[in-house]
C-alpha cells in the first residue's frame, strides 16, 4: 500500500552528486600535499605552499566529502525510516547551496593564507557564523522530520545522527569563539588562551573525529548496512548500550593528544583513562554492523558494495583498536608527533569514513534515478580493489615511517648525547616510504575516478526519481 | 526491563535530544572548566610555581607570530618539549604551561614534519634564519620545508588593530590588559620598513627564552 505522496530526494541527490565531486577535490590535494613532502620544490607559489594546502586538503575531505555525505544519506534515511517527506524543503535547500558557498570560501580563504591557526578548525569567523547558521537550519530540517514522522519509533540510525548533529554545534561554537581583529578583516583571536585553548581544541579536535567523522556514519551505517544485506540489526540492544556509552564516551577523550604537554596531568589521565573504556563500545558498533551479516556472508561473493561496507566497518574496529593503544601514554611517547598518527587517522578516514561513504552511495545513486543498481557492478569491485590496495599501501608505509623516525629522535648514545643529533637525518630516510604513502593516496585518488565515470554512466540522461512514500504498515523503511 | 525503559525515549524526540545533549556535555565541562582557575595555566610560572619571565609579544613578534600562523608552520612545526631525556637533549627545556599565557592560538602542533620550535629563539643567529626561510636547502640539505622567498616584503598588517582585539580575549588576571595605549599608538612605527622575514625571525628569536 503506497500513499501518493514522494519522498523528497532533490537535496539528497545534490549532497550524493557533490561527495564524489568533493571527495575527489580533497583526495586530490591530499595527493598533491603528499608530494609536495618529497619534493618541496613544488611549493610552486605561495597559495600552493604546503603549510597552507594541507588545511584545505584536511578541511575538504572531513567537511566537503565528508559532510556532503553526511547530508545525503542522513536526509535519506530520515525520511525514509520516518515514512515521511522532509521537513523544510525550502531549508534544506539553503543547506545545500550554503554549504557549497562554504565549501568554495574555504578553497579560497585557506590558499591565500586566511587562517585562525587551529588544526581542523582553521576557517576564519565570518565562515564559522555561516556554518552555525546552516547547522542550525539542518537541524531544523533533520528533527523536524523526525518530529512528523509517520511511526512511533525512532530509529536507530537517527539516534546517531542526531547525537552528531547536537555534538557538532555544541563543539563548533565553542572552539571557535574569537574576537575579529575588525569587521572588515578575515583575522579573529582565539578568545582562549595557550592551554585552555589546547584542551578546547583537541576537546574539539578529537570529537571531529568522534561525531563528525565516527557517530554520524555509524548512523550511515545503521541505515545502509541492513538495507544492502537485507538483513536487520544484529542486536537493537546492543545499539542502545553502546550509542550512550559511545556518545558520553567520546568526550572525555581530546586530552590523548595532548599526552606529555603542559596540559596538567589529571586531564592527560582522565583523557587516557577513556580513550581506552571508549573501545567497547566501538567495537560494540563495529560488532554490531558485521554481524548484521549474519546469514548473508555469502552475499559478499557478488556483491562488491557490501564489501565496500563490510571492510569499512573492518577499518572501523581496526582503528578503534589502535586508537585506545595509541592513547597509552608510553605509547603516545614513541607514536606522537610521527607520521604513525598521519597513518592511524587514514585508516579511519579512508577505511571508515570514505570506504562506508562510498559504499552507501553505490545503493543510493541509482534510486536517487529510480533505478536500484550501478551502471557497472564491475567497476564497483575495480573500485573495491584499487581503494583498499590504496589504504593497505598508504597505512603500512606510515606506520614503519612513524615508527623509525620516533625510535631515531629518542635513540641516545651511551654518554647521553643523542645518536640522530640532526633532525634532518630522521627526515631523510622517511623517503621511500612517503613514496609509497604517494602511490597509495593516488590509488585511492583514482578509484574515486572510476566511482565518478560509473556515476555519470548511471545518471546522465537519466531522469531524477522521488520515491512515493512507504505507508508505516510496511515492514521495511 | 531497562529496553521498556530506553522504549520512552526512542519514541520521544525530545528526551532523546535532551539526553544525548547532557551526555555529551559532561566530559568538556569536567576537563575544561578547571583549567580557567588553575594558576598554573593562568599566570606565568613554571612547574614548580616560580615565577618566570614571559611578556605579551611586541609588535615585531606579533607580526611574526601573524606570519608563522599564516604559512601554517603549525602543520609541520610543533611548540611544545615533552619531559623526556632525548627531547629536552635534542630541544632544551620541557614547556610549561606558564609559558603560553599570551598564546592566542595556542600553536603546539601535533606533527613533528620538522624540529619543534619551542626553544628556538637565541639557537642560530638571524642571518642562518634568513638563509633557511629563503632556500632551506642550502643550509639544510636534505630537508623537505618549503622555501618561503614571498616574505622578503613590507609588513603591511594593523599591528595595533590586533593588539586591540588581544586586549579583549581572556588574559592573565594579573595582566588582564596587556597591551597599553602607547604600545598600541607606536605599533606602526615600530614595524616601520621591515619585512615579513624580519618579523618572523624576531619571533622565533623570541621563543622559549623564560627556561634554559
Amino acid at each position: 500500500m503506497q500513499s501518493q505522496a514522494t519522498y523528497n530526494y532533490k537535496v539528497v541527490r545534490q549532497f550524493a552528486i557533490m561527495t564524489v565531486v568533493w571527495g575527489i577535490v580533497g583526495m586530490l590535494v591530499g595527493v598533491i600535499v603528499a608530494a609536495q613532502l618529497i619534493w618541496p620544490e613544488l611549493n610552486l607559489h605561495e597559495i600552493l605552499q604546503y603549510g597552507r594546502l594541507r588545511p584545505l586538503h584536511t578541511n575538504a575531505v572531513i567537511f566537503a566529502f565528508g559532510g556532503c555525505a553526511l547530508f545525503a544519506t542522513s536526509l535519506y534515511s530520515v525520511q525514509r525510516t520516518c515514512h515521511t517527506k522532509l521537513f523544510a524543503p525550502g531549508l534544506a535547500t539553503f543547506v545545500f547551496w550554503g554549504w557549497q558557498l562554504v565549501i568554495l570560501c574555504a578553497a579560497l580563504s585557506l590558499p591565500l593564507g586566511f587562517t585562525t591557526g587551529k588544526e581542523y578548525a582553521e576557517l576564519e569567523w565570518p565562515i564559522d557564523i555561516m556554518i552555525a547558521v546552516l547547522w542550525v537550519s539542518y537541524a531544523i530540517v533533520f528533527f523536524g522530520t523526525i518530529a512528523t514522522r509517520k511511526v512511533s519509533h525512532i530509529y536507530v540510525s537517527n539516534w546517531f545522527f542526531a547525537a552528531f548533529i547536537i555534538a557538532i554545534a555544541l563543539l563548533h561554537i565553542t572552539n571557535s569563539a574569537e574576537i575579529p581583529v575588525s569587521f572588515t578583516t578575515l583575522k579573529s583571536y582565539s578568545v582562549y588562551p595557550g592551554v585552555q585553548d589546547a584542551m578546547v581544541q583537541w576537546w574539539y579536535g578529537h570529537n571531529a573525529v568522534g561525531f563528525f567523522l565516527t557517530a554520524g556514519f555509524l548512523g550511515m551505517m545503521y541505515y545502509f548496512v541492513p538495507k544492502q544485506a537485507d538483513r536487520p540489526i544484529y542486536s537493537y540492544r546492543l545499539s542502545v548500550v553502546h550509542f550512550w556509552a559511545l556518545i558520553f564516551t567520546y568526550m572525555w577523550a581530546g586530552p590523548h593528544h595532548l599526552h606529555y604537554t603542559a596540559l596538567p596531568d589529571w586531564a592527560q589521565s582522565l583523557g587516557m583513562l577513556f580513550s581506552l573504556i571508549l573501545l567497547a563500545p566501538s567495537w560494540g558498533g563495529m560488532i554490531n554492523g558485521i554481524m548484521t551479516l549474519s546469514g548473508a556472508w555469502h552475499k559478499l561473493r557478488t556483491d562488491p558494495i557490501l564489501k565496500f561496507l563490510v571492510t569499512s566497518l573492518s577499518f572501523y574496529g581496526m582503528s578503534t583498536f589502535e586508537g585506545p593503544m595509541m592513547s597509552v601514554k608510553s605509547v603516545n611517547a614513541l607514536s606522537h608527533y610521527t607520521d604513525w598518527t598521519v597513518g592511524h587517522v587514514h585508516s579511519g578516514a579512508l577505511g571508515w569514513v570514505a570506504m562506508v561513504s562510498i559504499g552507501a552511495l553505490y545503493y543510493l545513486l541509482p534510486r536517487l534515478y529510480g533505478k536500484t543498481e550501478m551502471y557497472s557492478t564491475k567497476l564497483i569491485n575495480t573500485h573495491f580493489w584499487v581503494a583498499t590496495i590504496g589504504i593497505v599501501l598508504y597505512v603500512a608505509s606510515m606506520w614503519i615511517a612513524g615508527v623509525m623516525e620516533g625510535l631515531m629522535w629518542r635513540s641516545t648514545n651511551p654518554d647521553g648525547t643523542l645518536v640522530y643529533g640532526f633532525f634532518v637525518e630522521s627526515v631523510k630516510v622517511k623517503f621511500p616510504f612517503l613514496m609509497i604513502r604517494l602511490v597509495g593516496g593516488t590509488l585511492f585518488l583514482v578509484g574515486m575516478l572510476i566511482m565518478f565515470y560509473n556515476m555519470l554512466k548511471t545518471i546522465v540522461g537519466e531522469k531524477a526519481y522521488d520515491a512515493p512514500i512507504v505507508a508505516p504498515a510496511a515492514a521495511h523503511a | 526491563m531497562a529496553q521498556s525503559k530506553h522504549d520512552a525515549i526512542e519514541r520521544n524526540v525530545f528526551l532523546l535530544i535532551v539526553l544525548a545533549l547532557l551526555a555529551v556535555s559532561v566530559g568538556g565541562l569536567v576537563e575544561i572548566v578547571p583549567l580557567f582557575f588553575q594558576t598554573s595555566t593562568r599566570e606565568a610560572v613554571d612547574d614548580k610555581g616560580k615565577a618566570i619571565e614571559v611578556k605579551p609579544y611586541d609588535a615585531l613578534r606579533l607580526a611574526g607570530r601573524y606570519v608563522y600562523i599564516r604559512e601554517g608552520c603549525y602543520n609541520c612545526h610543533s611548540q611544545m618539549i615533552r619531559p623526556f631525556r632525548a627531547e629536552t637533549e635534542r630541544y632544551g627545556h620541557f614547556s610549561v604551561a606558564g609559558e603560553f599565557i599570551y598564546d592566542h592560538p595556542f600553536q603546539w602542533g601535533s606533527k613533528r614534519t620538522g624540529p619543534d620550535l619551542a626553544r628556538i629563539g637565541g639557537r642560530r643567529d638571524d642571518e642562518w634564519h634568513r638563509k633557511h626561510l629563503l632556500d632551506p636547502r642550502a643550509v639544510v640539505p636534505g630537508s623537505n620545508m618549503p622555501a618561503f622567498p614571498w616574505l622578503d616584503r613590507a609588513v603591511t598588517v594593523p599591528i595595533g588593530e590586533h593588539m586591540k582585539a588581544l586586549n579583549l580575549v581572556i588574559n592573565p588576571p594579573s595582566n588582564p590588559t596587556p597591551y597599553s595605549e602607547s604600545d598600541i599608538a607606536s605599533a606602526s612605527a615600530a614595524l616601520a620598513g621591515k619585512t615579513e622575514l624580519d618579523a618572523l625571525i624576531a619571533y622565533l628569536q623570541g621563543m622559549g627564552l623564560a627556561l634554559k
